[in-house]
């Protein structure tokens, strides 16, 4: 195919005028390296952006005015709406973690660890984890999804020519009902947990009820439940700012609500997890 | 008073105000004419500070915008966006009070409704509209209640970015006497945007004409048809030749 006189060019341009092969490979390697690169500094000023975010919402909140409508609205949303999902959650979680605590258990005869387990895991990890994702998957989304439409109806600019702070009446009363409602959701969730773990335990696995609760009963701390509910404040802060954070920041058109609906969810979840394990970490590390 | 001064306004690679200077008069009815897409919502958007200007400045009795308490200057301003821009989670007449439902004009429940029901009946809506939500009404009579919320307060300086769009003729009339009576008789300062030129006839003092991001012609509305402007001309006639291209 290639002519005599571009033999050993390959660099160069065939004849019909496109880029050789190893050009090519070249052009496309320097664009995978300034994509990876571009979306480094990108993921960088994003998480800049979210600490200031964060920091004003904060400054925000000790300052009036209040919008207590708005907050009661949200806590009705967030908080009360949540409970069956995140009741639900626990209680599925608690059963299969005593089914499996039992059968690991039972590798080296220690069945009977099953109660405390059971709820050491509720109250300190699965709870506050599971609570803080399924509510980032309901409330993220839902806040990200509202927050955008305004956004791209221009409401946001009307509230802002009505005299009214947008991140005053749609952020901090989101963010700080939030951060109220997850520890209670956290602790229903527990419970509930701890119920699923019970119900196991004494329909299929054959524990004594008595023994069961007692068990559970005795090998729980206060701080178990307290760091817990703790992480579940810390979960709720961080749903309620990235469904604002990404809803505020939405794109043009019904396509940038759906953009900012994912990035709040999927943003959420990560740094959920993330915090989870610092937090873990700050807590109990020896 | 309200003055722009060498406004400029790209998007990305798009030039759309390229240095614009108005001058509007307290008290007086200024209607900006133009076609579509050549900047005047972004124009009145850069005055209440939701679009900020690359260049030039924005003085309001002759304070520079960008200098004043933002809270007491939005209190002197009302706004009709183009699309209604109405909150959608909150009924009709709540959204008509929205501002005399909380911060500092703040009144009574029962007073702020008796004032949105009043508006309403201003723009032509009967009492009943008031407990339906935005998104059950037809998207003129939106227009309407987005027309009441930006009168409500009875502001200072009120924009209207379009006010007669979507409107059948009867009510267009009513609408534009409303604007009329809200500068003549309340001594309100405003910025008309419209395309229509009944409109541009009734409601207006002064015609200012936007293309190719500067205002190419600025006058009394009695000199409209003999301005010798081109542009204007074309325009007021809405002749498909002329310095206009009809793609842009
Ligand atoms: N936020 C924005 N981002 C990008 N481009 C924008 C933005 N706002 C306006 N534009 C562009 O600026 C130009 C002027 O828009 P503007 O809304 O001011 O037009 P207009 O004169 O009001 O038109 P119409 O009469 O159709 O309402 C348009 O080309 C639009 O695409
Ligand atoms: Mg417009």
């Amino acid at each position: 195919m290639t002519g005599p006189g571009a033999a050993g060019a390959a660099p160069k341009g065939t004849e019909d005028g496109r880029p050789g092969p190893a050009r090519r490979l070249l052009a496309w390697l320097m664009a995978a390296l300034a994509s990876v690169g571009r979306s480094s500094l990108h993921l960088l000023a994003s998480v800049g952006q979210v600490a200031i975010y964060a920091g004003l919402t904060v400054t925000h909140m000790v300052r009036p005015p209040f919008y207590g409508r708005e907050f009661l609205n949200a806590l009705l949303t967030i908080g009360y709406f949540s409970l069956p999902v995140v009741g639900l959650t626990a209680l599925f979680t608690g059963g299969a973690l005593a089914l499996q605590i039992y059968a690991g258990g039972a590798r080296f005869s220690a069945e009977a660890v099953v109660p405390s387990i059971v709820a050491i895991g509720m109250v300190r990890e699965l709870g506050p984890v599971l609570g803080g994702l399924m509510v980032a998957g309901r409330v993220a989304a839902s806040i990200a999804a509202e927050i955008g439409t305004m956004k791209v109806t221009e409401q946001i600019d009307a509230l802002v020519t009505l005299s009214t702070d947008p991140m005053k009446y749609l952020t901090v009363p989101r963010v700080l009902a939030a951060t109220l409602a997850l520890p209670v959701l956290v602790g229903v969730g527990d419970a509930i947990g701890i119920l699923g773990g019970y119900l196991v335990g004494i329909t299929t696995l054959d524990f004594n009820a008595a023994a069961y609760l007692k068990n559970t009963v005795d090998f729980l701390e206060t701080w178990d439940v307290v760091s817990g509910l703790i992480k579940g404040a810390a979960f709720g802060f961080i749903v309620a700012l990235m469904g604002c954070f990404h809803g505020m920041r939405s794109g043009r058109g019904a396509r940038g609500v759906g953009r900012a609906t994912i990035d709040a969810v999927v943003s959420a979840s990560i740094l959920i997890l993330a915090a989870n394990f610092l937090l873990t970490n700050l807590f109990f590390a020896a | 008073m309200i003055e722009l001064r060498d406004i400029h306004k790209s998007f990305g690679s798009k030039h759309v105000l390229r240095g614009v200077d108005l001058h509007v008069e307290k008290g007086t009815s200024m209607v900006v004419i133009g076609g579509s897409g050549t900047g005047k919502s972004v124009t009145i958007r850069t005055v209440l500070g939701l679009v900020r200007p690359d260049r030039g400045q924005i003085l309001v009795d002759g304070q520079d915008v960008t200098l004043a308490d933002r809270d007491s200057f939005l209190a002197r301003f009302g706004m009709l966006f183009q699309a209604g821009a109405l909150f959608d989670s909150m009924p009709v007449w709540q959204n008509v009070a929205f501002r005399l439902l909380r911060g500092s004009l703040r009144r009574p429940r029962e007073e702020a409704r008796a004032i949105a029901i009043e508006k309403l009946r201003r723009v032509g809506l009967k009492p009943d509209v008031a407990e339906l939500y935005p998104a059950e009404l037809s998207g003129g009579m939106q227009k309407r209640v987005a027309l009441a919320r930006a009168i409500a307060a009875e502001p200072e300086i009120i924009f209207f970015d379009e006010p007669t769009a979507g409107l059948d003729p009867i009510m267009s009339g009513v609408i534009n006497d409303l604007i009329r009576e809200i500068v003549t008789d309340m001594g309100a300062t405003t910025i008309t945007i419209t395309h229509d030129m009944t409109s541009v006839r009734t409601i207006a003092d002064n015609v200012a004409m936007l293309h190719d991001g500067i205002i190419q012609w600025t006058g009394p509305v009695s000199r409209l048809d003999h301005s010798g402007n081109p542009y204007l001309d074309q325009f007021v006639h809405g002749r498909a030749d002329g310095p206009i291209e009809a793609i842009r």
